[in-house]
């Protein structure tokens, strides 16, 4: 009885990551891992705060589609990107271009971490003394 | 004294990311700004729902029209439609269907119900023209002027409030 839920319970992870396996005919790995590496880098714009590799929603699926295509001409990453924030803008990719809009997001820890470090330096220097 | 101050400085941290995250509730939204304003209408070449032919974005110039993404399977455009169709009957700019990701079944019955407020409605089943506009949900709006240079984009309904205070504004300074 044991063996047989443990077995139900494995064949249901199993299933679950059959169906996340996409069904594109790339010629080669490097153009699957191209894929990979575009879908987990470009937000899916309908759910937000999720990339489009983990989103079912429609609108992701096509953007999908779109991908696989452009990679499966050979497209180059760097294009493929481009084509996607034409369209939505810097908002669309999860690692955003260094601009003045972005500024902020890209050197806000910096300075956290330069302030943490000034108090420390201070405590340390105050005890010593 | 001083160790007051050090103590209360965690406090005061917290209060303050308490503010700001609260402040945000307010001024946060999903809206994702559109890098397409200003630029002009990307190139299609669309079938049309009723018409035979196709249209293409060249054979809108000419006069400012509104570019109104929606399918009969959106529950906003069903609340937008009212505000559609006077903003079309108000004879003040041509208003444009784009119906996306839909079937001409549903589409069709939609606009028996509902009456159809559409100049022309354009038709992208696929959604690629929809992409290359940065569509990423319906209902969206883009007022185009007559030079095909897209100057606003509502992203949601079109309610009485943003008709009269954005796009009617800004169709006025195009005219």
């Amino acid at each position: 009885m044991t063996m047989r839920i443990i077995f139900i319970i494995i064949s249901f992870i199993i299933s679950g990551q059959v169906n996340a396996i996409e069904v594109y005919d790339f010629k080669n790995e490097q153009q699957r891992a191209l894929y990979q590496e575009l879908t987990e880098e470009l937000r899916c714009l309908v759910c937000q705060n999720q990339n489009l590799a983990d989103s079912d929603a429609d609108l992701a699926k096509d953007l999908k589609d779109q991908v696989a295509e452009f990679v499966m001409n050979g497209q180059d990453k760097d294009t493929i990107l481009a084509y996607m924030v034409q369209r939505y803008g810097d908002f669309v990719t999860y690692n955003p271009p260094l601009n003045t809009s972005t500024v902020v997001l890209w050197f806000s820890p910096f300075v956290v971490l330069l302030l943490g470090a000034g108090i420390l330096i201070y405590n340390i220097r105050k005890k010593q003394s | 004294m001083k160790k007051i101050v050090i103590t209360l400085i965690p406090l005061t941290l917290f209060v303050g990311l308490v503010t700001l995250l609260f402040l945000n509730m307010g001024f946060h939204n999903e809206t994702v700004p559109s890098p397409l304003i200003g630029k002009p209408v990307p190139a299609f070449e669309l079938p049309q729902l009723y018409e035979e032919g196709t249209m293409s974005e060249e054979d809108f110039l000419g006069e400012p029209w509104l570019l109104n993404v929606w399918g009969s399977w959106c529950p906003n455009c069903l609340y937008e439609h009212p505000v559609v169709t006077d903003l079309a009957q108000s004879g003040q700019l041509k208003v444009v269907g784009l119906n996306w990701k839909d079937e001409f079944e549903n589409a069709d019955a939609w606009l028996n119900r509902l009456g159809n407020p559409y100049h022309t409605i354009l038709v992208d089943y696929k959604g690629n023209v929809a992409i290359d506009f940065g569509v990423y949900g319906a209902p969206e709006s883009f007022l185009i002027d007559a030079n095909g240079i897209i100057v606003h984009k509502i992203v949601g309904e079109l309610t009485p409030d943003n008709v009269q205070n954005e796009i009617l504004p800004k169709l006025a300074q195009l005219k």
